[in-house]
């Protein structure tokens, strides 16, 4: 099963809805709390991750019997050194994404610790893709 | 604890989740890091913030967490309210600070999740 959501850069009030809709299908599924759980839990973090720093993206997730696919991909500034972007507390959150309650640094390294696979590809002023598996 | 008695401890307004008054929590935590807050998760389980944003109910919502105390006179917008409503939550308004807040409870022996 395939799903595909469109998600706007700055557009925070309706940022986790692609989130809320693969978590309540996963439940229909019956899928095991705690897969429900990490999973939503990593694609919420690229939803806001995108809200905050792209100005647009596309989530798609890929039910399989075995594994849930899902790719994050976003036109948007990019990231010019991954592996300082995934230490915890590097952020370049504006001041009003901070405010909000997000922008800890913590969002890439929460994506990965809530997923069994995950890459990163981006390149500078053009954008992100993140692709995450976890396995049912 | 049942809701109701933290709510009466803290001098809450109930704004959402009336009907739910009677469950049990066992458990609270506080944070004003939606990071953080995603890391958490139990069905017994309070939250106690600092902030009131439509933010937080969707990130309650993604940890699987139901009962919200928003400190310090924070207040519900109706945004917040129809997601709340949305997903069965209780939402509780005090005029505690969260130090306050979490004081009380934690006497009161809700424990620390962590």
């Amino acid at each position: 099963m395939e799903f595909e959501f469109e998600v706007q850069g700055g557009d925070f009030s309706n940022a986790g809805q692609a989130s809320s809709r693969i978590k309540k299908i996963l439940k229909q599924l019956n899928v095991d709390p705690k897969t429900i759980k990490r999973t939503v839990v990593a694609l919420y973090e690229g939803e806001v991750n995108i809200v905050a720093h792209a100005w647009k993206g596309k989530i798609k997730v890929d039910i399989e019997t075995e594994k849930i696919k899902a790719r994050l991909s976003d036109e948007g500034p990019g990231i010019a050194n991954i592996d300082q972007a995934m230490r915890d507390g590097y952020s370049t959150a504006s001041e009003e994404v901070r405010e909000m309650g997000f922008g800890a640094g913590m969002g890439l390294s929460n994506m990965k610790k809530n997923s069994d696979e995950m890459e990163i590809h981006s390149e500078v002023s053009q954008g992100t893709t993140v692709m995450i598996v976890n396995y049912l | 604890m049942k809701i109701e008695e933290i709510s009466e401890k803290i001098e809450g307004k109930v704004v959402c989740g009336e009907h739910r008054l009677g469950e049990e929590i066992t458990c609270g935590f506080s944070s004003d890091l939606m990071s953080d807050v995603l890391t958490t998760g139990s069905e017994k389980l309070i939250l106690i913030t600092g902030l009131s944003n439509v933010q937080l109910i969707r990130t309650a919502e993604m940890s699987d967490i139901s009962y919200i105390v928003m400190a310090r006179g924070k207040k519900v917008s109706d945004e917040m309210l129809n997601l709340a409503r949305e997903n069965d939550m209780v939402l509780i308004e005090t005029s505690y600070s969260m130090f306050r807040t979490s004081g009380v409870l934690f006497s009161a022996g809700i424990q620390p999740l962590f």
